[in-house]
């Protein structure tokens, strides 16, 4: 109870905390993944391990979309910005996620025109503020920044700007899932579902992993508390031996998710037939481009994007922790050649990123207690 | 990265799109309204902000809720971040 003690709802956290103790069965193991990096992130910096019982283990899954990026991707798009009529542009998230010559930002410091963005809307405004050049959005993202990446190409079309594109590198989160259950070293009994690609995509897709799968699913909130409320959901229908869809997250997530957003994404993308993500390979209708109608905005149509395939550094294991096989700190790199400060794989990047989110609370938190002399 | 930002629209722009202004501590910038448009929001709504676009309306109540969620997060200085940056950082 270390961190969350600290929160203004400490006696609340302790009662869910005891629901959890009274409902896990003390024979049994438990795996239950946080889809989405925002939980990993809330789960590693409110110490909500400590709360728990040793045999619920969390394991973080691949909601982290600078993290499943494969290196090839960034170099395509760092590619592009060779020209130099073209501005790069990209989310804070992208500019130090390592390239294999160097990240954006090191492009940057070279001298190649790279700009943060804080939305895919600045993005065209600064098109429409440099009619001379030529602005590339690098674009990444679930379901959740997929509506505003459409939203801002159909503004671009309905003004006629002809000097901006979209490298689309936006992902769906459901063929991941699909893919974490399908593979064979992976066993999950339940899974916390993510909170802002629901308000989008609503609960409905999820439908399957519950009924098909037999695994209750749990759609959560971003607070200690939301948290642990959905593992007494989950833990719940388990003892039941049920398994449904469930929405810990009403407030904010509509059981239909957002019609004008998904209306947008049909409007600009379509899927692709296959996409590769780091560490989990080549998955099927796993991302989106931009259909035929919006091809002249499309970065990998205008450029002549060299289709690079880049395999991660061999010492970092970038992969099996994003699949959740390993844990960040069974990485060989990890806190040593790699760290949030100096990052080998995006996993310790993002804020998301579970490498990041393990250093800067557990790890930290350890060495602390290693160095007053606490064994850990 | 998937951070969602809770504002409040101080002013609509009902000739220019789905444009918004909205406030956050003070900071105001314009944002887009476009993702609401079945259910378009008024002035004085509260909002989720995600990269410079309105993803759904939520209460004042459930706002300040998720003000603290960012706080506990050590996230609200990036959401204030992100919000000064909409618009190129224009004033």
């Amino acid at each position: 109870m270390k961190y969350v003690d600290e929160f203004r709802d400490s006696a609340v956290i302790g009662k869910a905390s005891a629901e959890i103790n009274r409902l896990a069965d003390p024979g049994r193991h438990y795996r239950l993944m946080e889809v989405c990096g925002g939980h990993t992130h809330a789960i590693y910096r409110f110490g909500l391990k400590d709360v728990l019982p040793p045999n619920i283990e969390l394991v973080h899954g691949p909601g982290c979309p600078v993290c499943v990026l494969p290196m090839g991707r960034i170099d395509d798009g760092l590619s592009m910005a060779q020209d130099p009529n073209v501005i790069f542009t990209a989310f804070g998230d992208m500019m130090r996620v390592p390239g294999t010559q160097g990240s954006p930002l090191e492009h940057k410091s070279r001298g190649m025109d790279v700009r943060i963005v804080y939305s895919p809307a600045d993005a065209l405004k600064l098109a429409q503020k440099n009619p001379a050049k030529h602005v590339m959005f690098f674009a990444i993202g679930f379901e959740t920044t997929a509506p505003s990446t459409a939203l801002t190409l159909m503004r671009a079309k309905m003004l006629g700007i002809r000097n901006f594109s979209v490298f689309c590198n936006h992902v769906t989160i459901i063929p991941a899932i699909r893919a974490i259950l399908d593979s064979p070293d992976m066993r999950i009994d339940a899974f916390i579902g993510p909170g802002h690609v629901s308000t989008v995509i609503g609960c409905r897709p999820y439908e399957w992993i519950a009924r098909n799968e037999g695994k209750p699913i749990v759609v959560s909130g971003f607070e200690p508390v939301d948290v642990l409320q959905s593992i007494v959901m989950i833990l719940q229908q388990m003892k039941q031996g049920e398994s449904k869809v469930e929405n810990q997250y009403k407030r904010v997530v509509p059981w239909e998710g957002n019609k004008a957003a998904l209306r947008a994404m049909a409007e600009v993308f379509e899927l692709r037939p296959y996409f590769e993500w780091r560490g989990m390979g080549f998955i099927s209708q796993s991302a989106l481009k931009l259909r035929e109608s919006y091809s002249a905005f499309d970065a990998e149509r205008r450029f002549n994007v060299p289709g690079i395939r880049v395999t991660d550094p061999k010492a970092a294991q970038c992969g099996e922790v994003l699949k959740g096989v390993l844990k960040p700190a069974q990485c060989k790199l990890f806190g040593q050649e790699c760290t949030p400060e100096q990052p080998v794989g995006a996993l310790m990047v993002s804020s998301e990123g579970s490498c990041a989110a393990y250093f800067n609370y557990e790890h930290r938190k350890s060495m602390v207690l290693t160095n007053i002399g606490v064994a850990v | 990265m998937c951070l969602a930002i809770p504002a409040q629209i101080v002013e609509l722009f009902p000739d220019d799109g789905n444009k918004a202004t909205i406030e956050l501590l003070g900071v105001r910038r314009h944002i887009d309204t476009g993702l609401l448009q079945d259910d378009p929001p008024k002035t004085g709504d509260w909002v989720l902000v995600h990269v410079g676009f309105a993803m759904s309306k939520i209460s004042e109540e459930q706002a300040i809720d998720q003000l603290q969620t960012l706080a506990m997060l050590g996230e609200h200085e990036a959401a204030l971040e992100e919000v000064q940056g909409y618009g190129l950082s224009e004033t």
